[in-house]
C-alpha cells in the first residue's frame, strides 16, 4: 500500500533515493538542491541504506566518482544545481560517452553571473547536447516518479544512458505538497537488480574504460550513442507503461492538458505547468478553446509525437524559462526546436516563443492569461507579431 | 608468501601491462608501471590520468592492459578511482560481489597531479579511500608538448617557459607536492625512483599494504623533454637522486625517513648538464641559476634531513 506524506521536493527524491538503495552516491552540497542529500545523509547515517556515499570535495569530482562507481558496476545516483552541473560538464558528456547509466536529481537554477540562487532552466539547458535522457517534473511527485523510472531507463541493456530528472529549484524543491510514496517494497521491485553487462570489477575478463579513440572509431561510438538515443524513447514508453499499470499514474512523452479540442495551446515544463493548468480552466469557463501541453522528455526530443499533438491548432505560444543567446531572434531552447520539429514535418502552425522567470522571477495566473490571449489572437490573424516576448521584464 | 623481490623471481610473473603500446623508447613511465605491477601481487584496477601514459597504451581498438583499467578525464584519476573503491566497498558489504583484496592504483603524471587533478587527489585522500595514487613526475606537461608545470625544475627550457633572449627557462622552483601530500597525514607518502627499484617496489609494497589512501610521487624522466638519449633514462634518473634534487623517503604514519642517503652528494651541475633542457643555463650569463638551484636543493635537503632525524 503507498502512503501520502507531506514532503518537499527534495525530500521526494531523497526519499526514492532511499528505496532505490543505489551503491554509490556521490554529491556535493549546492543550493537548492542540498536538502535532498542532507536527508540522504540522515538515512545513510541512520543505517536505512546500503549507499557508499561519497562526500566529493566539488561536483567535478561528484561525477568522476559517479563514473569510475558504474563503471566499476555499481547503481550510482547523484544530485545538483546550476554552477554544480556547469562544474561537472566536462564529466557529464564522459559519462554519457562511456555509457555509464547514472541517475541525477537536478534541482534547477540559474547560473551565474551575477549569482542568484532562484529557477530557471539555464542549468539543464546547457547539458541538453551531452547525451543524457532529460526527464521534466511539474511537482514532488512528479519528481519522485521520475527520479524511479530513470534508474530503469537509463539502465536498459538498449540505451545505458545517464538520466537527469528535473525539478524547479525552490517552487518545487523546498515547497510541501501532498506525495504518493509507494511501498518500499514495491520500489524495490519495480527497480529490479542491476546487473552491469561489463563491469570493471570482473577481474576475470579485464576491461579497458576510457581508451583514447581517433578518426577511425570514435565517429562509430558516436553514431552508437546515437542509436542508444532512439532506443531511450521506446524504453521510456515501456518503463512508463509498467509504472502507470502498476502505481497507477500515466506517465508518457508529455502530458496533454484540455489540449484534444483547443484551438490554442501554450508549451511549458516543470512547475509553471501547474499554474497554466488553472489558467486552462479559467479560460475554458469563459468559453476558451485553450489547453497546455507539458513535455515530460526533453532528450530524447520527441519531435513527431509533438507535432502530431499540435497540428490540429491555430496558435501555439511556448514558454521558455531560459535564453539561447544569440540563437534565431535569442529565443528560448524549447522554442527552437519545436518549430524546427514543425518545420520539418511540414506542419504550419503559427508560434511565439516568451521567454519568463529568468533567476526565479514569479510568474502569475495574469502573465500566462496574456499569452493566451496573444496567441487567441495569432490564430484569428495567422499572424506572430514578434517571435520572442519578455514577460514581466522590466525593458 | 610475497613474491620475491629478486629480478629471478619478479621476471617470472606475467607482465601485466603488455608489450606493443606506442610508449617512446627509454619512457621512464612505462619502467615505473612495470615495477609498481611486479611489486603487487594482488589483483590491480587501474584508474589513469590523461597524458602519455594513456594515450600510449590504449590506442582504440589496442589496449596494452592486462587489468581492469579506467581512463576518465585529465584532472580526476583521484576522484575515479575513489568511486571504484567506493563501489567495491559497498558491493562487497551487501554481498553483491565476493571480497578480492583488491589494490586499487591511479597512474598521472605531474601536469595531472601537481597541478590540475591537486584538488581531486586532496578531496579523495582527505576522504580515506584505499588506493594508491602513482604521479609519475617528468617535470612537464610532456604528452602536449613540454609545457612547464609546477613540477618543472627552476631554470628548465619548455616551450612555454623557453629560453629567450630576455627570460632564461623557467623562473620558479618547483612545487614540494611530497610534501603537501605527508601534510594531509595519510597513512604512507613517499618519494622514488625507478634507478632504484627495490626500494620503489618496497615503497609500492607498504603502500598498497598501509590501511588507508597511499601516495609515491616517482621521479620519470622524460628523453624527449629533458633532452637525453633514450639509453641514458635510468642513468640520469640516478644522478637526481645522487645530487639530491630528488631524495628518496617515505613518511609512515607521520614518521619520516630517509631510504636512501648519497655516500657523497653530488653537485646538481652534474645532473643538469646531461641534460639538453638545461643547456642555456651553463652560459656564462646564466651560471648565476645552477647557483640558485642548487642553494635551494641544498635547503630543502638540509630541512628533509632534519624532517628525518639525519641532522
Amino acid at each position: 500500500m503507498s502512503k501520502f506524506e507531506a514532503l518537499t521536493g527534495n525530500d521526494a527524491v531523497a526519499t526514492a533515493m532511499r528505496q532505490i538503495n543505489p551503491d554509490v552516491m556521490a554529491a556535493y552540497p549546492i543550493t537548492p538542491q542540498t536538502s535532498t542529500v542532507q536527508k540522504f545523509a540522515d538515512f545513510v547515517a541512520d543505517g536505512l541504506v546500503d549507499t557508499e556515499f561519497i562526500c566529493v570535495e566539488s561536483e567535478h569530482s561528484a561525477m568522476s566518482a559517479c563514473v569510475g562507481a558504474s563503471a566499476a558496476g555499481a547503481r550510482v545516483m547523484t544530485a545538483t544545481s546550476a554552477n554544480g552541473l556547469a562544474l561537472m560538464w566536462e564529466i557529464v558528456y564522459i559519462a554519457a560517452s562511456n555509457r555509464c547509466p547514472i541517475a541525477m536529481s537536478l534541482v534547477n537554477r540559474a547560473l551565474s553571473a551575477p549569482i542568484n540562487i532562484h529557477c530557471d532552466h539555464s542549468d539543464v539547458m546547457g547539458i541538453r547536447d551531452s547525451g543524457w535522457i532529460i526527464l521534466f517534473s511539474e511537482n514532488g511527485q512528479e519528481a519522485y516518479d521520475n527520479i524511479i523510472q530513470a534508474i530503469r531507463i537509463g539502465e536498459h541493456p538498449d540505451v545505458l544512458l545517464p538520466v537527469a530528472v528535473c525539478q524547479d529549484g525552490f517552487i518545487t524543491s523546498h515547497s510541501l505538497e501532498r506525495v504518493e510514496i509507494f511501498d518500499d517494497a514495491d520500489v524495490k521491485a519495480f527497480v529490479g537488480e542491476y546487473k552491469p553487462r561489463w563491469p570493471l570489477l570482473d577481474l576475470e575478463h579485464p576491461k579497458t574504460y576510457g581508451p583514447l579513440d581517433f578518426y577511425d572509431y570514435y565517429y562509430e561510438h558516436k553514431r552508437q550513442q546515437v542509436e542508444a538515443m532512439e532506443h531511450a524513447q521506446g524504453v521510456i514508453l515501456e518503463v512508463a507503461d509498467e509504472f502507470n499499470r502498476k502505481f497507477n499514474h500515466n506517465y508518457g512523452l508529455f502530458e496533454s492538458y484540455r489540449l484534444e479540442d483547443a484551438e490554442v495551446a501554450v508549451i511549458a515544463v516543470n512547475s509553471t505547468a501547474g499554474t497554466i493548468k488553472v489558467v486552462v480552466d479559467q479560460l475554458r469557463d469563459e468559453g476558451l478553446k485553450v489547453g497546455l501541453l507539458k513535455p515530460r522528455v526533453f532528450r530524447p526530443f520527441p519531435a513527431r509525437e509533438l507535432v502530431d499533438a499540435l497540428s490540429h491548432l491555430k496558435a501555439v505560444a511556448v514558454m521558455d524559462r531560459s535564453v539561447s543567446f544569440g540563437a534565431m531572434d535569442n529565443a528560448g531552447p524549447l522554442f527552437l526546436e519545436l518549430v524546427a520539429a514543425l518545420a520539418f514535418h511540414g506542419v504550419h502552425v503559427p508560434v511565439a516563443d516568451y521567454v519568463y522567470g529568468l533567476g526565479g522571477r514569479d510568474i502569475l495566473p495574469g502573465e500566462i492569461e496574456r499569452v493566451y490571449r496573444d496567441a487567441l489572437k495569432v490564430a484569428e490573424t495567422g499572424r506572430v507579431e514578434r517571435m520572442v516576448t519578455y514577460l514581466s521584464v522590466r525593458e | 608468501m610475497a613474491t620475491k623481490l629478486t629480478p629471478k623471481e619478479l621476471s617470472k610473473r606475467p607482465e601485466r601491462l603488455s608489450p606493443g603500446h606506442r610508449l617512446c623508447a627509454g619512457c621512464g613511465a612505462t619502467i615505473i608501471v612495470r615495477q609498481i605491477l611486479a611489486a603487487i601481487d594482488e589483483p590491480v584496477i587501474i584508474a589513469n590520468a590523461t597524458g602519455c601514459l594513456e594515450v600510449g597504451t590504449t590506442i582504440y581498438p589496442y589496449t596494452a592492459w592486462r587489468v581492469p583499467w579506467i581512463h576518465n578525464a585529465f584532472e580526476n584519476a583521484a576522484s575515479t578511482i575513489s568511486g571504484v573503491e567506493a563501489a567495491y566497498r559497498s558491493m562487497v558489504r551487501q554481498g553483491k560481489i565476493p571480497e578480492q583484496n583488491i589494490k586499487f592504483l591511479a597512474f598521472a603524471g605531474d601536469g595531472g597531479t601537481y597541478d590540475i587533478g591537486i584538488q581531486a587527489l586532496s578531496g579523495a585522500v582527505e576522504r580515506g579511500h584505499q588506493f594508491l595514487y602513482i604521479c609519475y613526475d617528468n617535470g612537464a606537461y610532456m604528452n602536449t608538448g613540454i609545457q612547464r608545470s609546477s613540477a618543472t625544475p627552476y631554470g628548465a627550457h619548455t616551450t612555454t617557459s623557453p629560453a629567450g633572449k630576455v627570460i632564461p627557462g623557467k623562473q620558479q622552483f618547483r612545487k614540494d607536492l611530497t610534501a603537501i601530500m605527508a601534510a594531509h597525514n595519510i597513512p604512507y607518502v613517499a618519494q622514488a625512483a625507478p634507478s632504484q627499484w627495490r626500494d620503489l617496489m618496497k615503497k609500492t609494497r607498504k603502500a598498497v599494504d598501509c590501511g588507508g589512501p597511499a601516495f609515491m610521487n616517482v621521479l620519470s624522466s622524460c628523453n624527449r623533454g629533458w633532452r637525453h638519449g633514450t639509453d641514458e633514462t635510468i642513468e640520469i634518473t640516478q644522478l637526481a637522486v645522487d645530487t639530491c634534487y630528488w631524495p628518496l623517503y617515505e613518511v609512515e604514519d607521520g614518521e619520516w625517513r630517509l631510504t636512501y642517503k648519497p655516500k657523497k652528494k653530488r653537485p646538481v651541475e652534474e645532473w643538469l648538464k646531461r641534460q639538453g633542457r638545461f643547456r642555456h643555463v651553463f652560459k656564462p650569463e646564466n651560471r648565476h641559476m645552477i647557483d640558485e638551484l642548487q642553494a635551494e636543493v641544498d635547503r630543502r635537503w638540509e630541512r628533509l634531513l632534519r624532517l628525518c632525524g639525519e641532522s
